[in-house]
């Protein structure tokens, strides 16, 4: 059969969403407008997660310990991304990276920029795992996750 | 465990751009060579379960609605379970959970996925939280690529090596795929092919990555009464793990990733395995990157930490090896993700009852299959054998 005889009709689906985003994060992002990155601390297993949670995934008990942490940290794992798929926020190329922040327990996901992202093989030379990286700030907040505009190579 | 289970038949359609068919139609492919397998008809099935990907990937929500004839699901209970990578592992988990219970005889799972309809990428991002990751997903890609820098890195295993490695598997898989008839990519790949084909996401290369697949899988589950009467050799179920981890990206060790490591465990202690490499004849593994492969080499049990590109490179897991992985070219040259967990199980099956046809593993009697899902979240294994 040839293709011309399989024949595709296009459709598409769109539906808006209101999501509440609940007391503890609420609190995350406006901390965020004051460039302060906050975390919340288990009593149990002492651990501090960021981004923070209204209770511990490990002991099921209610997190309720404030405790702000580093704006610098490691980058424990990163990726180079520079493929495009339907509404992707960032422009590409742009990196993401896993970065543990100094005076928590989980890595925290957001992006790599501030150097210059053109050519790949000069942003190898530039990022590695287990370099350290520093919070940049928007000038703008919103309360979201992009009032940290991304981390910095520290020199 | 519950109750004796065995698969008795199993059914899958070519995978591939299946733009000649609809997508219920696809499914029902999959159904009626299932049945014909098993040599029964739709009156011996006593429930359906199905599994696809969220409904952002299908367009259409709860497909076992729209699938509920093409299943043959007409006045018989329906039950839907999605865990994105994962559901072709866990539809066959509530298909023997059901049998095992005694509440079923006969059940017919089906896992299927048009992914040439939708946006597999776009779908994967709907998958992360909405206020802090999905504005840094990358897709599969982006997620299986920060894991297995992690995992070298962690490991010191060389950037070279891991290279060479990688490539292998895809070289191997890319071979046996040709022995498939169901497979979706049947190419023959080089060495220097693999190395130096277009990067996705560094360090991963077009020949490291799956494709995007249309296709069915369908699989009948039978009690030991049932399966005996019916089946002249059938594949018993011996054992099965399923755990997930945190959902936030960051928040668990993706370098040793308990989810996987436990759902193994859970099975080789269901089905009395102690020494995997050795006892098992044949796997069947999740292996959507050739990089992720070798971390499941590792989390699976198969070679110790760190050491999954030394036991590459010596051809522990190609065809004629110790173990041999992926002899269908497995989720690298075909996946079609609601059905791909049940392809791994559908292929370990056929490979304990002798059924494999040209990618046979001479006398298997032993298989694992396995799955995995969301964003590295889900881990499922199930392993079946010849002998009850
Ligand atoms: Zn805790």
């Amino acid at each position: 059969m040839s293709k011309e005889e399989h024949r595709i009709v296009k459709g598409q689906v769109m539906v808006p969403y209101e999501l509440a985003l609940g007391r503890t994060w609420c609190h995350f992002f406006d901390c965020l407008k004051e460039e302060k990155i906050m975390g919340k601390k288990c009593r149990k297993c002492s651990r501090v997660l960021v981004p923070p949670r209204s209770f511990c995934p490990r002991c099921f008990e209610d997190m309720e310990e404030w405790v702000e942490v580093s704006q610098e940290g490691v980058v424990e794992t990163w990726v180079y991304v520079n493929m495009p798929f339907f509404a992707q926020e960032l422009k590409i190329p742009f990196i993401s990276a896993q970065i543990r922040l100094d005076g928590s327990d989980s890595g925290f996901i957001h992006q790599i920029a501030g150097i210059d992202l053109s050519d790949f093989d000069k942003v190898r030379e530039r990022v590695k795992l287990g370099d350290r990286v520093r919070a940049v700030w928007s000038t703008e907040k919103k309360g979201n996750i992009l009032d940290i505009a991304y981390f910095e190579p520290v020199k | 465990m519950g109750k004796a289970v065995a698969i008795i038949g199993t059914g899958q359609t070519k995978h591939g751009r299946r733009s000649d068919v609809c997508y219920p139609d696809l499914v029902r492919e999959s159904v009626t060579t299932a049945l014909q397998d098993a040599g029964i008809t739709l009156k011996d099935i006593d429930g359906v379960v199905l599994g696809t990907m969220p409904s952002m990937m299908e367009g259409v929500s709860s497909t076992h609605f729209y699938f509920a004839e093409a299943m043959g699901a007409l006045n018989k209970p329906v039950m839907k379970v999605e865990t994105c990578g994962s559901t072709g592992q866990s539809i066959g988990h509530c298909g023997y959970y059901w049998v095992a219970s005694g509440m079923a005889d006969i059940v017919l799972v089906v896992g299927s996925e048009k992914m040439s309809e939708g946006d597999g990428q776009a779908t994967m991002t709907t998958v992360f939280d909405p206020f802090f990751q999905r504005t840094f997903a990358a897709g599969a890609p982006g997620v299986f690529t920060m894991q297995s820098m992690e995992w070298m890195y962690r490991f010191n295993i060389p950037e070279d090596k891991g290279r060479e490695a990688a490539a292998m598997i895809s070289v191997s898989n890319h071979d046996n795929a040709m022995d498939n008839p169901h497979a979706h990519i049947r190419v023959r790949v080089t060495m220097d092919e693999v190395k130096n084909a277009r990067i996705i996401t560094y360090p991963v290369r077009l020949l490291d990555v799956c494709p995007a697949s249309d296709g069915a899988c369908a699989v009948i589950f039978a009690s030991e009464e049932k399966a005996k009467k019916i089946c002249k050799k059938p594949a018993w179920i011996k054992g099965l793990g399923f755990r997930g981890e945190e959902f936030f990206y960051g928040e668990s060790d993706k370098a040793i990733w308990m989810s996987a490591t436990e759902a193994a465990k859970e099975a080789y202690k269901q089905a009395g395995i102690r020494n995997p490499l050795k006892e098992l004849d044949v796997a069947e593994i999740y292996n959507p990157f050739t990089y992720q492969e070798m971390i499941f080499y590792e989390c699976l049990g198969l070679c110790p930490r760190g050491e999954a590109p030394d036991y590459v490179l010596k051809g522990t897991f190609k065809k004629g090896g110790q173990l041999p992985c992926c002899p269908s070219g497995g989720t690298l040259c075909s996946n079609p993700i609601g059905a791909t967990g049940l392809i791994r199980l559908a292929e370990a099956a056929l490979q304990v009852t002798g059924k494999a046809g040209a990618r046979q593993v001479g006398g298997a009697k032993l298989a694992l299959s396995h799955a995995m899902g969301g964003v590295d979240q889900f881990n499922g294994v199930t392993i079946v054998g010849s002998k009850l």
